[in-house]
């Protein structure tokens, strides 16, 4: 598929997909203010990112890998190629299309400067936006909430799940809205009785009120959001589980609701420790469903989509050399991965060390040449227009730029 | 004598703080503090309890649930359950059994492969709230959870589907009130740990397996996962001050560490070992097989960070999100001082100034799982079928024993309060109070009128409560509710309440904002 045809059927679907019987917000015209998107994907567990962008250029790959590497491009089970010398994990094919619209890009040897292999410190830092320090109280979406101009309302930061990740925690109002089937249905507290009787008990301005009066209004938005689709959807077939499914209502809540502009959501299972697999396997049997949901995402957000900005990120990578069970334990760079409408697509940015023995990062490891902040700063500037000024308190001692770094289009 | 010089130093103490406690809390708050901490919450019998022996015997008899005897009822329930009485070889057979006939018998034999682990899951979940529910020995039921949490297995992964249980009943219940060393060693050797976290698979490098256990699974080299986690979780803490150098060594020093696939019986195997020389910690630790692991267990319990890092996690869980630097500082030279004996530790700590002080009433925001065992206790239902509490549990994101990531679940308000969880709380509430939940019997999935038996494969009755009941829904009675939980209510709250339809006064009692805490 070439660009031109990709963007077409991309087009033909958004409007294939809009609401027949216009739901509250689907006619509003979208709000300058909170028109360009940001959704963040976190994969907790730290993503294998070397068996996701795989250097098959690289024979030090290969070779540290005897049994779990991706075979290169155009051999059984192979990689796709992106470049020549990067290749994608075929259990993404489906995202080759956005590769080649330029709409996904990535980010090699990315990831925190902070040493630690702990799962949940450098999963704290990647999501306070502090590296090394554990005291910041808040995340660093939720401090782009309390910066980002406009009014904000409870949606306007959404978390998808039953908790309220560290990432959008802090001052400002956000809220999480279940996965699954409970999105956007009806409660108990829908019936004016109960939900007054309620009300009167959680009418103080209290930490505890306050998340109920939030989670209130946000529910009355987002059911109005998703009425349609969750309709529409409940008419087919059951529903797909899992991340495709959690997608596409992130993607018709964001398109019919202009006030959802900062969006999360948190996928785990990638700790493969033993019998990672390769082509299939493990890794693939998690790889497929994400990128399954991103092009649900993608498409789902329809014209949306050209405004919005999706990074994926994880909190380290892993070993390069496989261990003794056909796994990898903690390592340090990873991959970053962004797909939108302007990001500088079709590209793997940032510089790539290689494998030779003496570059990798205590003698083990992918070292990181590209300080996830600096991609995550390059968004918020170029991408939701922050100022300098307003930058500096999103990530606070944030490194000197790498010039040589675009990944959004001028 | 040491325990007469501890006795005299306590009384000493309390006797000065005394007067605090006697100007903070009221003989009420000061039981149903007591109740929400140390128990799941108040229940009618545990307040008669509490009112006639008073607060420090109560807390005394629960330090000793040994002492207490189970109710009959609850102990034919839990002795009904094959799930937690079977050995872990039983188990395992009975697994590969499973896989076997769903191998030669692919259609019926995975559906019955599916059964199987579906009943296990359900009752040892079933198992474990019952007696969060309605067993007497509340505190031992609170220390397993927080122990099973601490050292956090997932019962989704692979073969844990079928040693969950067992890990629970032999790894951490025996050792919840013993030596932290007793019961970090019995993790350590237990499969269900051993395969969680890869151990099992990890060997001197260059290992060639003779016996090939199956195509994916190879034994080849050495796997971190464990070594980190002990250290990072288990013991010393992510700050302990120990480096990848020793992650890699500890992992050296616990190859050979296994478990017989057949029967889940502990091994060491030494060929499996790495002989070479490690430098873990400090020490220099020569080739000495299994004893080099049981040293480094020595050493990483007797740590004083590790002292530190679990008197830290217990102040945290029983008094504030954010304990005092001086209740932690008491609670790990207690722990050091005694050779890491938890129930000395939490002696100390149920009897801190900390503990009981005003500030800390009704503070704690209650984790899914303290909010729905409390709920339960406080209306007196009796639970039959579990799973509507199940569901409950994992859409709240609490999945009993589906914790995936080995540091379990967190217990802080600024984990668990959000928006969605408050409204979905009450929505269970409300859903309890109407009497709207099917509890009170078995699900009848052959539409004959008959309950459906816990395990259909084997002879095992049907819980007997079951025999008699039929599906009834029944309200909750706001007065009967209302005894329990008046001293829990703010004023404000019981002014609503009040005001409100008394159709619906349970339900709010159940879901106000006093309830959320503890």
């Amino acid at each position: 598929m070439d660009r031109r045809s990709f963007i077409k059927t991309m087009g033909l679907t958004g409007a294939g997909l809009l609401p027949v019987g216009q739901s509250a917000w689907a006619s509003l015209s979208p709000d300058p203010q909170t028109k360009q998107k940001l959704i963040v994907v976190l994969l907790r567990g730290a993503v294998d990112g070397l068996n996701v962008v795989v250097p098959y250029g690289d024979a030090n790959y290969y070779r540290l890998r005897p049994s779990i590497a991706i075979p290169k491009p155009g051999q059984e089970d192979g990689a796709i190629d992106l470049d020549g010398y990067f290749g994608l994990h075929p259990a993404l094919a489906s995202l080759q299309p956005l590769w080649q619209a330029n709409k996904l890009a990535f980010v090699q040897a990315a990831g925190s400067p902070d040493p630690t292999r702990s799962h949940f410190d450098a999963q704290d830092f990647m999501e306070s936006g502090t590296p090394g320090q554990k005291s910041t109280p808040d995340g660093w979406m939720n401090r782009l909430l309390g910066t980002l101009p406009g009014i904000t309302t409870p949606t306007r930061g959404i978390s998808m799940g039953p908790v309220m990740p560290r990432i959008l925690s802090g001052s400002m109002a956000a809220t999480n809205i279940a996965s699954g089937k409970g999105a956007g249905r009806p409660t108990v507290l829908d019936r004016p009785v109960i939900g007054e009787a309620f009300a009167r008990l959680y009418q103080g301005k209290d930490e505890m009120s306050r998340a109920y009066q939030e989670g209130q209004q946000a529910h009355q938005e987002v059911m109005s959001s998703l009425e349609e689709e969750m309709r529409a959807a409940d008419n087919g077939a059951p529903s797909a589980n899992g991340f495709p499914s959690d997608a596409s209502h992130m993607a018709a809540l964001m398109r019919n609701d202009p006030r959802v502009q900062l969006a999360f959501v948190a996928l785990g299972g990638w700790d493969t420790h033993a019998n990672e697999g390769t082509a299939k396997g493990q890794l693939a049997n998690h790889l497929a469903p994400l990128g399954q949901g991103l092009v649900s995402l993608a498409h789902g957000l329809g014209p949306v989509f050209d405004d919005t900005t999706i990074v994926v990120m994880s909190e380290f990578g892993r070993t390069v050399r496989q261990n003794g069970n056909n796994g990898t334990d903690h390592g340090h760079g990873n991959v970053m991965w962004l797909l939108g409408g302007r990001v500088a697509g079709g590209k793997v940015h940032g510089e790539w060390p290689g494998l030779n023995e003496n570059q990798l990062y205590e003698g083990r490891d992918l070292p990181v040449t590209t300080d996830f902040r600096t991609v995550l700063a390059q968004v918020a500037e170029r991408h939701l227009k922050l100022s300098d000024a307003k930058l500096a308190r999103i990530f606070p001692a944030l490194p000197a730029r790498n010039g040589s770094l675009r990944v959004i289009q001028d | 004598m040491k325990h007469f010089t501890g006795l005299l130093v306590g009384a000493l103490f309390c006797s000065f703080v005394g007067p605090l406690w006697a100007s903070g809390l009221s003989t009420e708050q000061r039981q149903l503090h007591v109740l929400n901490r140390i128990a799941y919450g108040p229940s009618a019998v545990d307040i008669a309890r509490i009112n006639e022996v008073g607060v420090d015997r109560y807390i005394d008899e629960q330090l000793h649930p040994e002492r207490i005897p189970l109710p009959q009822s609850l102990a034919r329930q839990l002795d009904d359950l094959f799930a937690i009485n079977k050995s872990t070889g039983d188990m395992i057979a009975e697994f590969r059994e499973a896989e076997r006939e769903a191998k030669q018998n692919p259609e019926q034999g995975k559906q019955e492969r599916r059964q199987l682990v579906v009943q296990i899951a359900e009752q040892t979940a079933t198992a474990r709230l019952s007696r969060a529910i309605y067993s007497p020995r509340q505190l031992e039921e609170v220390m397993v959870d927080f122990w099973f949490n601490h050292f956090n297995v997932f019962e989704g992964k692979g073969l844990d589907r079928v040693l969950v249980s067992a890990y629970e009943r032999d790894a951490i219940r025996p050792y919840v009130f013993g030596r932290f060393r007793d019961l970090l060693g019995a993790t350590a050797k237990h499969p269900a740990m051993l395969f969680y976290l890869d151990n099992w698979l990890s060997t001197a490098p260059g290992f060639q397996s003779p016996i090939r256990i199956n195509a994916k699974q190879k034994a080849g080299g050495l796997n971190e996962n464990y070594a980190r986690e002990l250290m990072e979780l288990h013991t010393l803490g992510v700050d302990g001050g120990y480096t990848q150098k020793d992650v890699t060594e500890l992992a050296r020093i616990l190859t050979g560490w296994t478990f017989d696939p057949r029967d889940g019986m502990f091994r060491f195997v030494d060929r499996r070992h790495d002989q070479g020389v490690k430098d873990c910690l400090g020490s220099h630790v020569t080739s000495n097989g299994q004893a080099e692991g049981e040293y480094a267990l020595d050493t990483l319990a007797k740590a004083p960070a590790t002292a530190r890092h679990i008197s830290f996690q217990l102040a945290q869980y029983f008094v504030s999100d954010q304990p005092s630097q001086s209740l932690v500082d008491r609670l790990t030279r207690r722990f050091t001082e005694s050779d890491g004996n938890i129930r000395e530790v939490l002696d100390t700590l149920l009897h801190s100034p900390e503990f009981l002080d005003p500030v800390n009433y009704a503070k704690k925001f209650k984790t899914p799982y303290q909010y729905l065992v409390s709920t339960l206790r406080t209306s007196d239902v009796q639970v039959v079928n579990y799973r509507p509490l199940l569901g409950t549990l994992r859409q709240l994101g609490m999945p009993l024993y589906g914790a995936q990531t080995p540091d379990g679940y967190k217990n802080t308000e600024a984990a668990w309060l959000n928006p969605d969880a408050l409204s979905r709380r009450i929505n269970f509430a409300t859903a309890l109070a109407a009497g709207r939940l099917p509890l009170s019997s078995m699900p009848d999935p052959n539409g004959d009128g008959r309950p459906e038996q816990m395990n259909s494969r084997r002879t095992i009755s049907a819980p007997r409560e079951t025999q008699d009941v039929q599906k009834s829904f029944v309200a909750l009675d706001a007065n009967t509710l209302g005894k329990t939980m008046n001293g829990l209510l703010s004023s404000q709250t019981r002014a609503a309440i009040a005001d409100a339809d008394p159709r619906l006064r349970a339900a709010l009692m159940l879901g106000s904002p006093d309830f959320m805490r503890h």
